[in-house]
């Protein structure tokens, strides 16, 4: 029994972090019908930001995990120049695959330009004790204070985001530019910094999510982006892409699949778990978990 | 109050509208009718902004629109009833309605004209918490309709706003619009519909290939024969 709620709780946590990248991918893709791949690299972004900042951060006095609010910041702006740099002028010229390439190529771009900065370099780098070691035990399980932290973070964090887009008026206006751009022109919306500020609300979450990852597994190098990226993608997809509850739960079913895998079959297979799921999901519903096509009368 | 001066638009190398003046006074409904691509919906896209134009003019009240961008021209007190209705489906009536009023700040006012349009609208108040993507084709109509209204504008632009509805339901929302007109609400409005579109307007437009073939009072030129062969069906 306790080896089931451990399992549980592992799976919560994997879950909780990639739902925060999963919320980045499906926020993006609702606003501009892209598959952001650079989104992945976001992490990374926002894994080395928290890497190079830690000290200092320890030298101001304040806690590590603070180095995070640095990552949020490079994260954010990445975010909006990727968009404003590359998205939107293919945007405007060219067809959704000249766009879908572009964020291959941002992706790529990312990874290389990570390698090429002498302090980064192609080797992974370890990262300081992010939050306090140790932890509590209930009965016969433990709970490890990273892992408690990680899910109650993540959840404020989601429960935050979703009160954003349903109750205030940007968060509004978000929706509305996912829906019908040009309708939302005509409420006197300002459709161009919408998207920037999902960008950066999605790498925002990204950084948050960096910091998550790295307190469970501190060693990070250019390519982790790609690594984790793909589940949260899965998880977006999973869940139903473009739709933010979807995200959240795509990544707690992909988090539990893998712990549960991991736990109970072999560590081995729990990526081929989690990509059997996703057909299967797809299969009996293709437009996700949560996905449904809600058509408007004419 | 509105004011087109020989407005030129391109899509791409067609010259989609070839130098079309027209212009809407102060409480008056101006019908814009012509054949399906004719550039009616051109012209409207080219008034909000949502498409560029070449060159010509477009005043409100002296305010230029041309060299405001598109969604600063809600603020100028012109709002665009777009064809197909274009509703936030996944947002509730009310949601929708309160979008309309975007751009306002102050929650009394938002409230004020929420009541304003329900009070023309009765139906979308019994739906306010329904989604708009559930409402029928003539509801939503309606809806795309009031939330134009949200921000109590000096013009509303409307574009076949009959467009697929049932002889029935097209009765319905000509009789809501002659009601707005009534209530001194301004209103361009464009149809394919001409027969209805002259039965309620004070003056009337024909576009024809991007031009302007004739103009003049709504009731005279339902009674023209070139209008009557073209549009009426007579």
């Amino acid at each position: 029994m306790s080896t089931f709620i451990q399992t549980v709780i592992v799976g919560l946590r994997l879950g909780s972090v990639y739902a925060l990248i999963a919320l980045g991918y499906t926020m993006v893709y609702g606003i501009i019908r892209l598959i952001n791949f650079a989104h992945g690299d976001f992490i990374m972004v926002g894994g080395y930001t928290i890497i190079f900042t830690v000290p200092l951060v320890l030298a101001l006095g304040l806690p590590a995990w603070a180095a995070v609010l640095a990552a949020i910041a490079v994260c954010a702006l990445v975010g909006m120049g990727t968009e404003i740099i590359a998205y939107r002028p293919v945007r405007k010229k060219g067809t959704n695959m000249s766009a879908l390439i572009t964020a291959i190529a941002m992706s790529l771009f990312l990874e290389n330009l990570a390698q090429a900065i002498p302090a980064i370099g192609p080797n992974p780098k370890v990262a300081n004790q992010i939050f306090a070691a140790g932890g509590f035990k209930i009965g016969s399980v433990t709970f490890e204070y990273t892992t408690v932290i990680t899910i109650v973070i993540s959840a404020v964090i989601m429960i935050v985001l979703y009160m954003f887009t349903q109750k205030t008026r940007l968060g509004r206006a978000m929706r509305c530019v996912s829906e019908d751009k040009s309708a939302a022109t005509l409420m006197g919306i300002n459709v161009n910094h919408t998207i920037i500020l999902t960008f950066a609300i999605g790498s925002a979450l990204a950084a948050v999510a960096a910091l998550m990852y790295m307190a469970q597994y501190p060693r990070i190098y250019t390519t982790l982006g790609s690594d984790l990226g793909i589940k949260a993608f899965v998880s977006a997809v999973l869940g139903g892409i473009g739709i933010i509850p979807g995200a959240v739960l795509g990544g707690f079913v992909v988090g539990l699949f893998e712990s549960f895998t991991t736990s109970y079959i072999s560590s081995s297979l729990a990526d081929a778990v989690v990509f059997l799921i996703l057909i299967v999901v797809l299969l009996l519903k293709p437009a996700g978990i949560m996905g449904k096509n809600v058509g408007e009368k004419v | 109050m509105l004011e087109i001066k020989d407005l030129n638009v391109f899509y791409g190398a067609i010259h989609a509208i070839k130098g079309i003046s027209l212009s809407v006074d102060e409480g008056e409904l101006v019908s814009l009718i012509g054949a399906n691509g004719a550039g009616k919906t051109t012209t409207l896209h080219a008034i909000s902004g949502l498409i560029p134009s070449a060159s010509g003019s477009i005043t409100l009240d002296g305010a230029d629109l041309r060299k405001t961008p598109a969604n600063k021209i809600i603020s100028m007190g012109l709002s665009h009833v777009p064809e197909g209705r274009h509703v936030f489906a996944r947002m509730t009536v009310e949601e929708n309605l309160r979008m309309g009023a975007y751009i306002i700040r102050d929650q009394k006012t938002i409230t004020k004209n929420l009541d304003m349009v329900y009070s023309h609208f009765p139906r979308l108040k019994e739906r306010r918490r329904q989604l708009a993507g559930t409402l029928s084709g003539g509801e939503q109509q309606m809806l795309a309709t009031g939330r134009a209204l949200m921000t109590d504008p000096k013009i509303i632009l409307m574009d076949e706003p009959s467009m697929g509805l049932s002889p029935l339901l097209v009765k319905e929302i000509f009789a809501i619009i002659e009601e707005l007109h009534k209530s001194g609400i301004t209103i361009l409005l464009v149809e394919q519909n001409a027969k209805m579109a002259l039965a309620v307007a004070d003056r009337a437009y024909v576009l024809e290939t991007g031009k302007i073939s004739m103009s003049g009072k709504a009731a005279q030129l339902a009674q023209d024969d070139r209008v009557r062969k073209a549009y009426l069906g007579a």
